[in-house]
């Protein structure tokens, strides 16, 4: 069993748990997964690793509650166990021969950007963050971004903290300021990524966007998680989930993760409100 | 005095209106008196040419031979001298091409019932109160297990038997591999394989699951590390192959394994599970294995209209009679000589229809069937709200591709000699993994000869 040592709110929707996962923490790597399932008869959700701290055997996930299996995971506290937490899957964020590097992050998806950029930063690359998110509130791991970066460029949507705008304005800037990235490392929603690489597209720089599909078992038997990258079918869990994000088909990615909408808000509310009954 | 009626006793099955709308076993096993008649249609013939059908060889017609004396305990042990998961085996085996194809009964009328006579023997003893097992004496060498599939379950099984301290490496959170993710519970109910399970348990073989070998730990760390002395790689032919046709990656296309995957491990098709599986009205299965029709009758079950679509004819469908049979059964419509060509989307990115193309057969291939080739213009369509893809799986590359040494062939599957074992020493591995998919029996005497392998290696080191 896979106990939750910690548990923290980063935002009214985002939750940081680290979780007594000795194999993993010893393995995992930036830009790996993981996937659990909370109970007997839980569903299998994939979240990439946060951070790991081989000494303790623990695993930090950040996930944002979206449906059931989140809901049920936030009411989830220290002390409690997890049914089954098995990984790291997929391939590490590759760093090598990296000397500068624009980490392109947006909402939840700053926590998989995080440990990216703190990697680089270690290894001694100079790295420039450009974060994103819809209002001061939903601002996650600043400190840590800081720490982690030699420029750390803040933005929302709303203007109410940072700058006002979109993480490709503040990327364009940087890029016609005459910075010279050898490689752009982007991770949020989609939509977000897929504007990110029309961008860097028109500059020229290698750019890889982490990819966070429907999966289920994450070892490349269900296929579930497939794209297209170059005109080719790729599994993201054994493929990725890090790819050229110049090659990756964005509007087929974002239609596929849209397949079960309807029936996670359903399942989400149902969570819900079984969740309120306990409480009367 | 032998039993001469040239039929086989018919086995009982739910009747195909009310099953195709439940997921409990189709076939529901024969009763005493069935088992004891047809039992007594077996000639006991000297030369035992069923035995040679087996691929584990099982003593056929000794088994029989105490089935028919009512002797049901005596017919299981001669069962299990050969066979390690005879309750799996006599639903899931091909008896048609194996023991069965060679029944001297069946030169004129049916062969003996060898498949539904080894189910009723497991069956009765597997519903008996079961004595406690007596754990083999150890013998202090411990041996790691990949997978917990057939291969792998018949490996550590015969290595625990013989005091090996073994442990099984699952990737999954449920042990049993295809038998649990793949095969249906109307044809395979779970509560068997895991009754198999629990046998090893009580041997004492130890069941890891949710470790990913290759990734939470890798063969050479379990051999230097670890301390095993040799390792069984049993991983099975799980990667799902696409046709790379237009439309592949729509809303509503799955591969085989993923519908199934989501159907039988994740249990989508209980109304309370958190796992969503979307059938649609209609679903239209490509291919024509075993896979395929299990996919068509789970679909049929969703409540869906269901169509298989073949690209070559009946007789060449590889799938086996009597779950062609059981698919018909249930009104699921076969499109022979079709294949498809392009899956039309709905302004939401869901499927919409399916393109497809007539065939006609030509000479044989190299696999020696008929080939289809394309009708010129001959196109049609079939309206769909699901696709699934069953034309095959290829070995899951996780494992060669961490593993110095580990030799494969340019498909994927393992180099292995005809004892199991491979390229680097002290590793064996057998099933889906070396062969490419193939059957539950032909992976489970895979297992049964490297652990037999594995046991002189480790006694002459």
């Amino acid at each position: 069993m896979f106990e939750i040592l910690e548990k923290r709110s980063l935002n009214p929707t985002v939750t940081l748990m680290k979780i007594y996962a000795p194999k993993v923490a010893s393995k995992g790597e930036p830009g790996q997964f993981i996937i659990l399932r909370t109970d007997e008869e839980g569903e299998r959700i994939p979240l990439t690793i946060a951070d790991f701290d081989r000494e303790n055997g623990s695993v930090t996930i950040i996930f944002q509650i979206v449906g059931a299996t989140t809901e049920k995971l936030n009411h989830m506290n220290t002390g409690d166990c997890l049914k089954d937490f098995v990984g790291p899957l997929g391939r590490a964020t590759e760093t090598e021969g990296l000397k500068k590097v624009a980490v392109v992050g947006g909402g939840v998806g700053c926590a998989i950007a995080y440990p990216v950029a703190k990697k680089l930063h270690e290894t001694g690359v100079e790295v420039h963050s450009v974060v994103g998110f819809r209002n001061k509130d939903l601002v996650i791991l600043e400190d840590e971004f800081r720490n982690a970066s030699d420029k750390y460029v803040l933005m929302s949507d709303d203007g109410s903290v940072g700058e006002k705008g979109l993480v490709t304005d503040a990327l364009k800037k940087l890029i016609e300021s005459g910075e010279k990235y050898d490689r752009v490392i982007t991770i949020g929603p989609l939509i977000m990524m897929k504007f990110v690489c029309q961008l860097t597209k028109n500059y020229n720089i290698p750019t890889v966007a982490s990819m966070n599909p429907i999966m289920i078992d994450g070892t490349g038997m269900c296929g579930g998680c497939r794209l297209t990258v170059g005109g080719e079918i790729k599994f993201a869990c054994v493929d990725g989930p890090e790819f050229d994000g110049h090659l990756i088909d964005f509007d087929e990615a974002m239609a596929r993760g849209a397949m079960y909408k309807p029936f996670e808000r359903k399942s989400h509310e149902a969570t819900c409100n079984l969740f309120s009954q306990e409480v009367k | 005095m032998a039993n001469m009626s040239l039929k086989k006793n018919e086995m009982p099955v739910q009747n195909s209106e009310i099953r195709s709308k439940n997921f409990g076993e189709v076939a529901l096993g024969y009763t005493e008196e069935q088992a004891i008649d047809e039992a007594k249609r077996c000639l006991q013939c000297k030369n035992k040419p069923c035995t040679k059908g087996c691929p584990v060889q099982i003593d056929i017609p000794a088994f029989i031979a105490e089935v028919a004396e009512g002797n049901f305990e005596e017919a299981y042990k001669i069962i299990t001298k050969s066979s390690s998961l005879p309750a799996v085996c006599g639903r899931v085996c091909p008896q048609e091409t194996q023991c069965e194809a060679k029944c001297v009964r069946g030169i004129k009328g049916e062969p003996v019932a060898i498949g539904r006579l080894e189910r009723y023997v497991a069956d009765r003893h597997n519903a008996k109160e079961q004595a406690e097992v007596e754990k083999p004496v150890a013998n202090g060498h411990k041996v790691a297990v990949i997978g917990s599939g057939p291969s792998g379950l018949a490996c550590a099984g015969d290595l625990a038997k013989k005091g090996y301290d073994v442990t099984i490496f699952e990737a999954l959170h449920i042990a049993g591999g295809v038998l649990s993710y793949g095969i249906p519970e109307f044809r395979l109910p779970k509560s068997i394989v895991q009754k198999e399970i629990d046998g090893l348990k009580e041997l004492g073989v130890k069941i890891e699951t949710n470790t990913v070998v290759g990734k939470t730990v890798s063969v050479d760390e379990l051999m230097d590390e670890y301390g095993f002395e040799s390792v069984f790689i049993g991983s099975g032919a799980g990667l799902p192959r696409f046709m790379n046709i237009k439309g592949e990656n729509l809303n509503g296309v799955y591969s085989a394994n993923e519908f199934l995957t989501r159907i039988n491990l994740m249990k989508a098709y209980k109304s309370d599970s958190s796992t969503p599986v979307q059938t649609g009205k209609r679903a239209v299965i490509v291919g024509g294995g075993n896979v395929a029709m299990d996919a068509a009758r789970c679909a049929r079950r969703m409540g869906a209209e269901v169509y298989i679509v073949y690209r070559r004819t009946e007789n060449e469908l590889p799938a086996r009679a009597e779950e062609i049979e059981h698919a018909k059964e249930e009104g699921i419509i076969f499109k022979f000589l079709t294949n498809p060509v392009e899956i039309k989307a709905d302004e939401k990115g869901w499927v919409k229809s399916i393109v497809c193309q007539e065939q006609r057969l030509s000479e044989p291939d190299a696999s020696g069937r008929a080939r289809p080739v394309p009708v010129p213009d001959a196109f049609f369509e079939i309206e769909a709200d699901s696709v699934i893809m069953s034309i095959g799986t290829s070995p899951n590359p996780l494992i060669k591709s961490t593993t110095e040494g580990l030799e494969t062939q340019k498909w994927g599957g393992i180099i292995a000699d005809e004892k199991g074992l491979t390229s680097k020493d002290g590793v064996y591995a057998g099933g889906d993994a070396v062969t490419g998919a193939a059957t539950v029996i032909l992976a489970m005497g895979a297992g049964k000869t490297s652990a037999q392998a594995i046991d002189e290696y480790i006694q002459n080191k």
